[in-house]
């Protein structure tokens, strides 16, 4: 690495064709508040705070918890052999009651599940979708990854921010990828996918969310049919159905009983087609 | 041909009855009356490969596991975060039962008794699907104690996860499946001797495990003969980016990368062509359009120097700048670093600096050669691959892509000097605008 200089390599890289224009970045001279040890942290052995004592595994007696959370806690820790694998369940929950992770939530959790908050703040502060600070009741991710930024995810991302600027309770976040490439640019408005939306979306979305119906019901993920020619020629043999939804369970619209072939037949391979 | 989307979109296919009247759960019970050897051997002759990234041998796998009855888990990665990666969505959403008449194959072949499918925390749709079908598979005995009266229990578990793209690395997902934050774990141990809570542990994709019940059908060695010797079977992939029709596609594996993209997507819109793809997801180095007529195949990819990964294609047209692509991508993974191994945690972050100084006029060409040294230092250092994912399509655009990137420093540096010099009034000058701009 002899090729890097050394030193602070952009003094001579502004002063040589800046020409006395407006200084590019912070001068690096400025002192940086440090604690003891040098470093702008505190030590890996430090209590940030010293007055007070380790907080340790809340007693449940003093501790109330509703009854709800309690019991989807209880139903949670049931489901595995260890119960700290509740944690992720457990905080969603917590979240569910409370809006976000509060520490008062984060303190009925950790004394339904015997363990310390510090250690139930560790896994919340490690996944995007827990919230430590209060936040606005609908939750609008944008996607903002590589396939729906390719097709216009960043001005979609400011349409919804200036769309929801005075609307406090929408909060608008650019989010990684949600995993639904196929309709870019979308977003997950309360967890519903919908997509592939233009910037005039942004403010009938905003509307939707006001007037509590579905959001952009005509582009949710759900009623999206695949796209694979393939899959639509098998499914030319069925009646089409009214309505995609997911739940019909093989009834027609109103109520009957659908007719369709019985048991898919297998995949006949020819043993003499000759291999690729 | 297919298989995993053969009339996947039948109405109410993801309930108990219509799945049943397809033919469903009927070769959980062909394979309950086999041998479990006999079952692991048909997944072993099928030749399948792990459908969710690395491309490796299911039965081999599986066949890691010690025999004998204790404490095993089998583990379905649902967890599909890999940019441009959605086709376990669209399993999970229209056929949740073929992975649970997989999961149960499975367990029944590696005589595990305890599963678990980790979905990550986005998928809400999907998940509430899948707790629907397994409570179903539940009361009509397809899951519990001694299904159907052959003595194989099995417990299943959705767990959801909550947004976090390490979760998707196996042992970071036994760690959050733990209850801890999601770190990855040093291997060895592989998870086939030691895993979650310990146990040996079999972790597979979604699609791997939809798969199984298709190869009990048609038998292992009949199912090896669709595709090619090394890469059997068909494979979902999922075309995104700048293509008219993006979206899930089943094909044979080893046909044309251009029938794909052209021939099933559609192509780049009229007039565009391909810049760049990703062949397998945002982790694998990038290919362009000379190598259009490569075989979508394990090891056909990795021949051209990168990989089918997940098997998501991400299609770049000319309209786009290959340093926006970069610092999207790069961005993505120091966002998803989890900060244990300092080569991805710094690497990673110097990467996005880096990135963001060519955009703001700053970088000199030097710095290209910098970041490709970084992106080497990366490779192989860490406990888990999420740096190498950054480094292998950073370091191959920076190869395949030199002269566009230095192209780019230049206009971007011309460009912030332009605008620095808006702020200097020259000497002897009163109205800067009277006349062309002198330095003294």
């Amino acid at each position: 690495m002899s090729s890097v200089p050394l030193g602070d390599p952009r003094s001579d890289h502004d002063s040589g064709e800046g020409a006395g224009g407006a200084p590019r970045r912070r001068p690096t001279t400025a002192p940086v508040p440090r604690f003891a040890h040098g470093s702008r942290v505190p030590g890996w052995d430090e209590s940030v705070d010293l007055s007070k004592d380790p907080a340790t595994v809340p007693d449940r007696a003093t501790t109330p918890v509703p009854q709800k959370l309690h019991d989807a806690i209880k139903g949670a820790m049931a489901k595995y052999p260890d119960r700290r694998s509740a944690a992720i369940p457990a905080l969603h929950a917590a979240q569910a009651t409370y809006g976000f992770c509060s520490p008062q939530a984060i303190e009925q959790v950790a004394a339904v599940m015997q363990l310390t908050p510090a250690y139930l703040t560790s896994v919340a502060t490690f996944y995007d979708m827990f919230e430590l600070a209060p936040k606005p009741r609908h939750d609008v991710f944008v996607c903002t990854n590589i396939s729906c930024s390719l097709r216009g995810a960043d001005e979609l991302y400011d349409a919804l921010v200036n769309a929801t600027a005075d609307e406090p309770s929408v909060g608008v976040r650019s989010f990684e990828c949600l995993g639904a490439c196929d309709i870019a640019p979308m977003a997950s408005i309360d967890g519903e996918y919908v997509g592939p939306l233009n910037t005039d979306d942004a403010q009938r979305i905003v509307e939707d969310l006001r007037a509590g119906r579905p959001v952009l019901e005509a582009k949710q993920l759900r009623f999206r049919a695949c796209v694979d020619p393939g899959v639509a020629a098998g499914a030319r043999e069925f009646s089409a159905p009214a309505a995609r939804k997911a739940d019909t369970a093989g009834l027609g619209p109103t109520g009957d009983v659908l007719d369709r072939p019985g048991p898919s037949a297998p995949v006949e391979i020819r043993p003499d087609e000759p291999k690729r | 041909m297919k298989l995993l989307f053969d009339r996947i979109d039948e109405p109410g296919l993801d309930t108990l009855p219509v799945y049943e009247r397809r033919g469903g759960y009927d070769m959980m019970r062909r394979a309950l009356t086999m041998a479990p050897e006999e079952v692991l051997k048909s997944i072993s002759d099928s030749g399948l490969r792990g459908r969710g990234g690395a491309g490796f041998r299911m039965g081999q796998k599986a066949g890691f596991l010690p025999h004998g009855h204790m404490d095993k888990y089998l583990v379905c990665n649902a967890d599909e975060s890999e940019p441009g990666t959605f086709k376990d969505r669209e399993l999970m959403q229209k056929t949740p039962h073929t992975l649970i008449e997989g999961i149960v194959i499975a367990s029944y072949a590696t005589e595990i008794n305890r599963a678990f499918i980790y979905i990550r925390g986005e998928y809400a749709l999907q998940a509430d699907i899948l707790e629907g079908a397994i409570a179903e598979a539940q009361a009509a005995g397809y899951l519990g104690e001694s299904i159907l009266g052959s003595g194989h229990s099995l417990s299943l578990v959705l767990h959801r996860g909550a947004g976090a793209y390490i979760c998707g690395e196996e042992t970071g997902l036994l760690d959050s499946l733990e209850g801890k934050r999601g770190n990855p774990r040093l291997k060895p141990p592989f998870p086939a001797i030691e895993g979650l809570y310990h146990g040996p542990t079999l972790i597979n994709n979604v699609e791997t495990l939809c798969t199984v019940p298709h190869i009990i059908r048609l038998g292992g060695e009949h199912y090896a003969q669709i595709g090619t010797p090394t890469s059997t079977g068909t494979k979902l992939v999922s075309i995104s980016g700048d293509v008219q029709c993006p979206g899930n596609y089943e094909i044979e594996l080893g046909i044309p990368s251009r029938e794909i993209i052209y021939g099933l997507a559609g192509g780049p819109p009229e007039g565009r062509e391909v810049k760049l793809w990703f062949p397998g997801g945002s982790s694998a180095p990038v290919l362009t359009k000379d190598d259009l007529d490569i075989p979508y195949d394990f090891d056909s990819l990795a021949k051209a120097g990168s990989m089918l990964g997940s098997g998501a294609i991400i299609v770049v047209d000319e309209s786009h700048t290959v340093l926006e692509v970069a610092i999207k991508v790069a961005k993505f993974y120091a966002h998803e670093s989890c900060g244990k191994c300092v080569p991805c945690r710094e690497g990673t972050n110097w990467t996005v600096k880096m990135l963001d100084r060519i955009q703001s006029g700053e970088a000199t060409p030097m710095d290209l050669d910098i970041m490709a040294s970084v992106c080497e230092q990366i490779i192989g250092n860490c406990l888990c691959v999420l740096g190498d994912a950054m480094a292998m399509p950073i370091g191959s655009m920076i190869e395949k892509f030199r002269g566009e990137l230095e192209t780019e420093i230049e206009i971007a540096r011309e460009r912030a000097d332009a605008a620095a010099l808006e702020h200097v009034v020259p000497i002897g000058v009163a109205d800067r605008h009277a006349g062309p701009l002198t330095v003294h």
